[in-house]
């Protein structure tokens, strides 16, 4: 799945620009980045620094205003939004800071989302929900409303919908930035072991210089230029 | 189908809403069918007229009667094979409610021109020999639970006070279109007793004549016959009498088309808003379903699958309703719609309208919700 300089990730030359009214607003200038498959990157920076825009340009779920932008061995500005879907489906799992869980659905059904867009059968689905539902230790909440669920409950489900299909990368916008300081720790260490012992490539945009502590390599973004 | 799910779970977010969106789309379709029916129920009077059978009546109106002498010469006019009169006696059966039509028809001629009314030959003798007998049809027989040696009281509202009659046959219709909701009884038995200044007289002659080509010969005959007397008549196939009967009305087919697709726009007006709104509630998860990987065309088709789910329930309730409520009222209007049916073809015509507002009213929500940009989408909630 990584190009032939092994990396999964490679941006070159991304720039990205909001209008807003008239005006445009420069928010991330000249980006060069490359992560290799298996690595647990943690992306810091003050707020207004163009993290999330830059995790939302690697997720395909914003196109950049100049550059290119490699994931997976696809160069995303080429495929048409149908096709982008699809990828993102195949190969992008997003943990949100607010976990972004449907409310109507019960955490077995959230976790389910993703691969209703699979062709496996109701039965796969079902083994492989409980086995992530498991694996977060939420095999006993699954068919809990979010609303039944305590903020640490909610985000490992968020993350349970992320790992279900086996994505490639997992993007992560500020995972544990709702959490108090122990829920925060236990999703910490549940993206550590999806890293370590699954090796799950793991792209994380922070504040908490204690989590970016748990990520093999930081990174520092201000005013949109990734700082050496 | 492993989608509806989803829907579903949305459907039920907003329960009251859904509730009342659902029901205000059943209450309209309900309408519609009823409407609907109402067509229907005069189409079928139309259809179950004989276009050998003449009317006639006097040329001022319905409401004037004709001489019994008449009968002779009509009976007389070439090409006329068959007669047969009655009046239209306009009572109730214990409470004014319970409207249906009664005639006191000429009895011996009567069973001759209405082949369409099936009788069992015993009951058809019954009928016959005895003055106050009198035939009511199968749906009238179960409606009040009446059966043969029954004693029925009919309180006349055109001929006052009670008139009690036997039942001695019960009529089926030889097709679903021939009413089944009549009292016929012996004209002769009103006759008597009416006063004497308002004996002998008729209100409608019937006339068979031998083919339908010479309706308009025999019209021509009749009418040129007694244009001159002091009750001149009008003469006109059966077919047009119930279609001018009906116009009477005013042209009721436009007014109610009219009334119904008026219905049907107010409704569809509030089952678009309420999906926009439901959608625009959503944008953050539309926003995260699009991210999971669900594509423009998936989000549309679950956006706008919602809106035709919520119309199509709404049809079911409303339009099911209809068919059962009518149908164990067994609904007459006073003898004025015999046949009040809710046909099978006017349910389908329901459910149609219903999809199609649940079309209709899902493109806007649908076509908004896969056109949402999701960084955008995401950005406004964070």
């Amino acid at each position: 799945m990584e190009s032939k300089n092994g990396n999964l990730v490679e941006l070159r030359d991304v720039y990205k620009v909001y209008h807003r009214d008239r005006i445009e607003v420069p928010v991330l200038q000249g980006i060069d980045l490359e992560v290799r498959e298996g690595e647990f990157v943690a992306l810091m920076g003050p707020s207004g620094s163009g993290k999330s825009t830059l995790l939302n340009l690697i997720g395909g779920i914003d196109a950049p205003t100049k550059g290119e932008v490699r994931v997976a061995g696809e160069s995303l500005g080429r495929l048409s939004p149908s096709k982008l879907a699809a990828w993102r489906a195949r190969h992008i799992g997003f943990i949100f800071q607010l976990y972004n869980l449907i409310p109507v659905l019960t955490a077995y059904q959230n976790v389910e989302l993703p691969l209703l867009l699979t062709r496996l059968s109701a039965k796969e689905r079902k083994k492989r929900v409980h086995f992530t539902l498991d694996l977060v230790g939420l095999e006993d909440r699954a068919k809990h409303f979010p609303r039944q669920l305590s903020g640490g409950e909610e985000q490992r489900v968020a993350i349970a919908r992320a790992i279900v299909a086996d994505p490639t990368l997992l993007v992560a916008d500020e995972p544990t930035g709702d959490l108090d300081a122990r829920n925060a720790a236990d999703i910490l260490l549940l993206l550590q072991r999806l890293n370590q012992e699954l090796h799950k490539t793991i792209l994380m945009v922070t504040h908490d210089p204690h989590a970016a502590e748990r990520a093999q390599k930081t990174l520092h973004l201000d005013k949109g230029v990734l700082q050496p | 189908m492993k989608y509806f799910r989803l829907i579903a779970a949305n459907l039920l977010r907003a329960k009251r809403r859904t509730f009342l969106t659902v029901f205000s789309i059943a209450v309209a379709l309900f309408l519609f069918c009823t409407l609907r029916t109402v067509i229907t129920s005069f189409e079928a009077s139309l259809r179950a007229s004989q276009a050998t059978r003449l009317v006639v009546r006097h040329a001022a109106s319905l409401v004037f009667p004709l001489p019994l002498a008449y009968r002779e010469r009509l009976a007389q006019v070439p090409g006329v094979t068959g007669i047969t009169y009655g009046n239209w006696f306009g009572g109730f059966y214990q409470d004014p409610k319970n409207q249906f039509a009664q005639f006191a028809m000429d009895v011996p001629t009567m069973l001759d021109l209405f082949p369409e009314t099936v009788l069992p030959p015993e009951q058809a003798q019954a009928f016959r020999s005895e003055r106050t007998a009198c035939v009511i049809g199968r749906a009238l027989a179960k409606k009040y639970g009446w059966k043969i040696g029954d004693q029925v009281p009919i309180i006349g509202t055109i001929f006052p006070g009670e008139w009690r009659f036997t039942v001695r046959g019960i009529y089926e219709g030889k097709t679903k279109d021939v009413d089944e909701n009549t009292l016929f009884f012996h004209w002769d038995y009103l006759n008597e007793s009416l006063p004497e200044g308002r004996r002998n007289y008729v209100g409608i002659y019937w006339l068979r004549i031998a083919s339908p080509d010479q309706a308009a010969a025999v019209s021509g005959r009749v009418d040129a016959m007694f244009q001159n007397s002091p009750q001149p008549t009008k003469t006109e196939t059966e077919k047009a009498f119930q279609a001018g009967f009906i116009s009477m009305i005013g042209n009721v087919q436009l007014l109610l088309t009219i009334i119904g697709s008026a219905i049907v726009f107010a409704i569809m007006l509030v089952t678009i808003n309420t999906m926009m709104m439901a959608a625009r509630e959503r944008t953050t998860e539309i926003a995260v379903l699009k991210t999971l990987g669900f594509s423009n065309g998936l989000i549309l088709r679950l956006v706008a699958g919602e809106a035709l789910v919520l119309s199509l329930l709404g049809g079911i309730l409303g339009c099911g309703l209809a068919a059962l409520v009518f149908h164990q009222l067994d609904f007459t209007g006073g003898g004025f719609f015999p046949n009040f049916r809710v046909l099978p073809g006017t349910v389908l015509a329901g459910l149609l309208l219903a999809a199609l507002m649940g079309v209709l009213s899902g493109i806007a929500p649908a076509v908004s919700a896969a056109r949402l940009k999701i960084a955008n989408a995401l950005r406004n909630v964070a």
